[in-house]
């Protein structure tokens, strides 16, 4: 009886036991709005739901109200639930789902100035502490005595480092240049990093979806797209609105080449945006969904939610596997991508 | 003939719902757009496999090439599947 043989009859037995389910319809789970809330910002941190009652982190809201126009701070927890307090309350339909509405004098809906400290807030101070502590303790590592020879922490990061700077930086740019654009491009790929790993956790303190948000990726954008902007030379300029290589009839009488050119100065960025987004978000939706099949699978009873919790859990360890693929590849081509964009805006005329 | 019954038939359920159309439309658009992607992807794959085969000591350059070139053109099929996914939404 070899190991695979045993895993193998457990694996079919746990399956079948699903077939032995009783039709007993409780309430329905809705696995569409399931999905969407994991992936999706929200003003608590939500933990576990035990029966009817949910287990939630309860986040500061910060709101200011334009109809009595005065500031408004409290926990979270007076919302969960469908609360209104001290008249606001998270609207419960599309669009705008999910966020904190008040009714002005003539009962309209309308939205108070948000400030709140939201899950997706909470992750990036949870990262960037995670990275502070990481980088400075490396930093202090270095700084005492540059010539010993790497340990722990120190020695998981310096090939990576030593991969941005040589393969990513220095490929790019060029041997002059790298060094002022390197503290941009390490942090926006550790930065990156970290937060598609604590992604894949499934709980506190990882588990927010925070670079699959349009606002986070679209916001590391803009700043390429500010510095490639910045730091372009006359050479890159002249490409882009007169290229003195291309042929004439691209350029006149209609100006085709640059209206290419110039819309590729903003589009290029926002693809940044839009590959890093869709691509953690993509992974989270892909395993939320594996979760939610065994939460389909109890409304026909605990027997089959327990029947399919095997399937269910391989498919979450292998799609899991591959995110941490993604992760890494997905932090890799945005700074490989930015550091091209900059090698091309402070090139050189050859 | 068949082409007029199914643009009847098409006609008729456009006519019930309004956003049935819509939705299967971005259903299949999504399908196309992995079509693409698998394409593409397999085309870099399939090429690197042989460069391998050729000279297997750049194993280490080819296979970090092909790896930025898949995830290249997986962001441009991602485009069409959110485009799909606003549809949905």
């Amino acid at each position: 009886m070899k190991v695979k043989h045993v895993l193998l009859a457990i694996i079919f037995v746990f399956t079948g036991i699903a077939g032995f389910a009783q039709q007993e319809h409780k309430a329905k789970f809705n696995a569409g709005d399931f999905v969407i809330e994991e992936v999706l910002d929200s003003y608590w941190w939500h933990i576990a739901k035990v029966g009817d009652h949910e287990i939630a982190i309860p986040l500061p809201v910060i709101l200011h109200s334009k109809v009595r126009n005065q500031w408004y701070f409290f926990w979270s927890n007076k919302l969960m639930e469908g609360k209104h307090y001290k008249g606001f309350f998270i609207k419960e339909d599309s669009p705008n789902k999910g966020k904190i509405f008040e009714k002005d004098n003539q009962g309209n809906l309308i939205r108070p100035l948000d400030l709140s400290i939201t899950k997706n807030v909470v992750a990036i101070w949870i990262s960037m502490i995670l990275l502070f502590w990481i980088f400075l303790s490396v930093a202090k590592r270095y700084k005492e005595n540059p010539l010993r020879a790497p340990r722990g922490m120190q020695a998981l990061l310096e090939p990576l480092i030593l991969f941005i700077r040589d393969d990513v930086a220095r490929a790019s740019i060029g041997e002059e240049k790298y060094q002022k654009y390197m503290p941009f491009l390490l942090s926006v790929f550790f930065f990156i990093f970290i937060n598609n790993l604590l992604g894949l956790l499934p709980t506190f303190p990882g588990g927010a979806n925070v670079t699959g948000n349009l606002a986070v990726t679209g916001v590391m954008a803009f700043f390429t797209f500010v510095i490639t902007t910045f730091s372009g030379n006359k050479h890159y300029w002249k490409h882009i609105f007169w290229n003195p290589e291309a042929p004439w009839w691209l350029k006149v009488p209609i100006p085709l080449l640059p209206f290419i050119e110039l819309t590729g100065i903003f589009i290029k960025p926002t693809v940044l945006m839009i590959r890093l987004f869709a691509n953690i978000l993509g992974g989270h939706i892909v395993r939320v969904t594996f979760v939610a099949l065994i939460f389909i699978f109890a409304v026909f009873g605990v027997v089959a939610a327990y029947g399919i919790s095997v399937i269910s859990v391989l498919f979450i360890v292998f799609v899991t596997f591959l995110e941490l693929l993604v992760a890494f590849i997905q932090a890799y081509v945005f700074t490989f991508l930015s550091a091209i964009y900059f090698g091309m805006a402070v090139e050189q005329e050859h | 003939m068949e082409l007029l019954a199914l643009l009847n038939v098409l006609l008729q359920v456009a006519n019930t719902g309004a956003d049935f159309m819509a939705k299967f439309g971005a259903g299949v658009g999504a399908g196309l757009a992995v079509l693409g992607a698998g394409i593409g992807i397999g085309k870099i794959g399939a090429s690197a496999m042989e460069a391998i085969a050729r000279q297997p000591e750049a194993v280490k350059n080819i296979s970090s090439n092909m790896i930025l070139s898949a995830a290249l053109i997986e962001g441009i099929a991602f485009f069409a599947l959110i485009a799909a996914f606003l549809i949905i939404i």
